[in-house]
């Protein structure tokens, strides 16, 4: 039961978020339902409730984790919409907060998953239910955004599920193979499906996940959606959908790792990992808008999620590490910009000079999170990025790790020389200051003293949980 | 069974060159139409049976592929005056050729894979064949509608896999429906903002403001 609420909670209160004309009432449910939410999360994380529909709907490590994350994270972005509709909010609000909870819903379904054609409909969800957040502002800009968007997406959707028509093949063509789509029985029986036809789905379903998730040659649409998009959205788009993408395409990694085909799997997330990797490094060096920065600060980690996955070792623990770390600090990263933006009006980099001055907490947040979003000591993300390479080496990459190291350092440069700029600087024109509302600094504060903690130590059930999870992977814990 | 089956498929795909090879919107439009009422028409010639689930989803998919969607497209284009595609990247002679090398391919791959047993040799290929046009129609056409009747295309070849699937996996090839949203999505995209082309037309002097 607890598990189908997770699901309805959100779904039902989306409805109920739209029947209020009330606008602090609105985001008061907003805040409360979050709350609930982690409430749910958390008593899951205690005891895990058996599967429900049929095998349909279950917890495991992986999916626990994802779950955990975004709920989490859907907590610390629901605190800074009460502040940001405050300040900015052409319509309202109604939609904006409804869709935040429809997310909320499709989210925890993706998380919740243990059907393919399930975790389609999820994945689906999320799709529509961030479309109408990128359109916020109702401007050109913004539209020129979500129908990029929407029209990437869609196709990669689309592909998504022919993968996994083509997985239910791979599995109709063995007698006995357990109940068609569902996780366990395919794994279960992954050595006997069809070879071919897992090959194909695994494709499928890489192209489909690996756009939503945005690994290049896939991600065109994300510096414009993110650059956009309101600041909070891209958060929750970099932190939580990214995840839920993650998630689906570690599923059928699970299926085809299981089924002896790493030799087929691993290169192929390797070369996609550090092909994103690089083409991030590439075109930071050349933006100017800190939303796109921080756009192609999340290919880069988009790119070494699915590196560390392909790495195997010690590499899908730092995966998936890697994908709370990130997580976390990329929501930190998009909350403390989203605070300048709303006190300059620009996210031109040019436009926001001397923010420590102007904006002191927001701008040590900045700082802080600059450091963690590129994986540096003592953060969280530091740890995961070092797992990730530790398994390179120790996995016979050498040069992957090299890359690796390589593209990092540019990456660090590429941010710092644009964030540190903004920090320090002469203070522009356009820099007003403006006091900042508690609502606009509690979360990512939160995020910051989050990521420090699991820089230093992780606690033991969360070690269990990764442990567990990167089993699922192929991968052990170091 | 299985002649009236190959005449349908046959009849699929002549609708997929139909769109490759004209500008003209509104064939455009009603060719795919026509490709949805074929879709409908084929759950019940393939399982020759006529159980609840094979009428409701003829039905349904008759409904939303051949009726609603087709209609909701030709509205579309009245109210936003568009009649024909101009400029296609891609000339439609060439597209013809793209498909036929596209209808080729499928026929290679689908022969190579073993085949689901209830599923005709032929609705593989043809399925795979249909993803292939509608994906080309998609990134060759320039104006929104046109985008929009290829990624029908894609959809219905998706959906035609899925049928070797509906005996086995319940509600698989009911999920595909969802993607319809998207389509209409993109149609009321396209009368309230009068989207002409991908997204650059908006505003043409503002084509490359999110250009890299």
């Amino acid at each position: 039961m607890t598990l189908l609420a997770l699901i309805l909670v959100p779904a039902l209160a989306a409805a109920g978020a739209y029947a209020h004309r009330e606008a602090a009432y609105r985001t008061g449910w907003l805040v409360g339902v979050a709350a609930l939410h982690l409430a749910l999360v958390v008593a899951v994380w205690l005891a895990p409730p058996a599967a429900v529909l049929g095998g349909w709907l279950a917890v495991d490590a992986l999916g626990l984790v994802v779950l955990a994350l975004v709920s989490l994270l859907f907590f610390v972005v629901a605190l800074y919409t009460v502040g940001y509709l405050r300040r900015e909010d052409p319509r309202g609000g109604r939609a904006f907060v409804s869709c935040l909870l429809a997310f909320l819903a499709s989210a925890s379904l993706v998380a919740l998953s243990h059907h393919f054609a399930l975790l389609w409909v999820g994945m689906e969800s999320t799709t529509l239910a961030v479309a109408p957040l990128i359109f916020h502002r109702h401007d050109r800009r913004s539209l020129e955004a979500v129908w990029k968007y929407l029209v990437l997406s869609s196709v990669a959707i689309a592909l998504a599920l022919l993968g996994t028509f083509f997985l239910a093949t791979a599995q109709s063509l063995v007698a006995g193979a357990g109940r068609p789509l569902v996780l366990e029985d395919l794994v279960a029986a992954a050595p006997r499906l069809h070879v071919a036809w897992l090959r194909g789905a695994f494709i499928f379903l890489l192209v489909g996940f690996g756009t939503k998730m945005g690994l290049v040659p896939l991600h065109t649409w994300k510096p414009d959606t993110y650059g956009e998009a309101p600041s909070l959205v891209g958060g929750l788009m970099a932190g939580a959908l990214a995840s839920c993408a993650f998630l689906g395409l570690a599923r059928i990694t699970q299926v085809v790792l299981a089924a002896g085909l790493a030799a087929f799997v691993r290169p192929l997330l390797i070369g996609f990992g550090l092909l994103s990797l690089a083409a991030a490094a590439a075109f930071m060096i050349l933006q100017s808008d800190v939303k796109r920065l921080l756009a192609y600060s999340s290919i880069e980690h988009t790119g070494l999620l699915v590196l560390g996955l392909g790495l195997g070792g010690v590499g899908p623990y730092g995966t998936v590490l890697h994908v709370i770390n990130s997580g976390l600090a990329k929501v930190l990263m998009f909350l403390a910009v989203g605070n300048v933006v709303l006190a300059t009006g620009t996210s031109a980099a040019a436009g926001n000079r001397g923010i420590l001055r102007t904006l002191p907490v927001s701008g040590a947040l900045l700082l802080i999170g600059l450091f963690a979003v590129t994986g540096s000591p003592p953060f969280g993300p530091f740890v995961s990025e070092f797992t990730i390479l530790r398994a390179a080496l120790a996995e016979g990459h050498p040069w992957v790790a090299a890359g690796m190291v390589a593209l990092l350092a540019i990456v660090f440069v590429g941010m710092a020389a644009m964030i540190l700029e903004m920090l320090h600087g002469e203070r522009g024109s356009a820099g007003a200051h403006a006091p900042e509302s508690g609502w606009l600094v509690v979360g990512p504060a939160a995020l910051a003293a989050a990521i420090l903690t699991l820089g230093l130590y992780i606690p033991a059930p969360l070690q269990d949980a990764l442990v567990r999870a990167a089993a699922a992977l192929g991968g052990r814990a170091p | 069974m299985a002649q009236l089956e190959a005449v349908v498929l046959i009849l699929v795909i002549v609708a997929n060159f139909v769109t490759l090879g004209t500008g003209r919107l509104t064939t455009c439009i009603r060719a795919v139409a026509l490709q949805g009422f074929l879709l409908g028409l084929l759950p019940v010639v393939l399982h020759a049976g006529w159980s609840l689930h094979q009428i409701g989803l003829a039905a349904g998919t008759i409904a939303v592929k051949a009726v609603l969607l087709p209609r909701f497209l030709l509205w579309a284009i009245r109210e936003t005056a568009i009649r024909r595609e101009v400029e296609p990247r891609v000339g439609y002679v060439a597209s013809l050729l793209l498909g036929a090398a596209g209808l080729a391919i499928a026929f290679a791959v689908a022969g190579r894979l073993p085949l689901p047993e209830q599923a005709a040799a032929l609705l593989v290929p043809v399925a795979l064949a249909t993803v292939i046009m509608g994906l080309v129609v998609l990134t060759t056409r320039r104006k929104a509608v046109n985008q929009v009747v290829g990624y029908l295309m894609l959809e219905n070849g998706i959906y035609l896999f899925g049928l070797t699937q509906t005996e086995r996996v319940p509600f698989l090839v009911e999920v595909g429906v969802l993607l319809d949203i998207f389509v209409a999505v993109f149609i009321m995209g396209i009368v309230v903002f009068h989207i002409n082309r991908e997204f650059d037309s908006i505003d043409s002097a503002r084509l490359a403001e999110l250009a890299e």
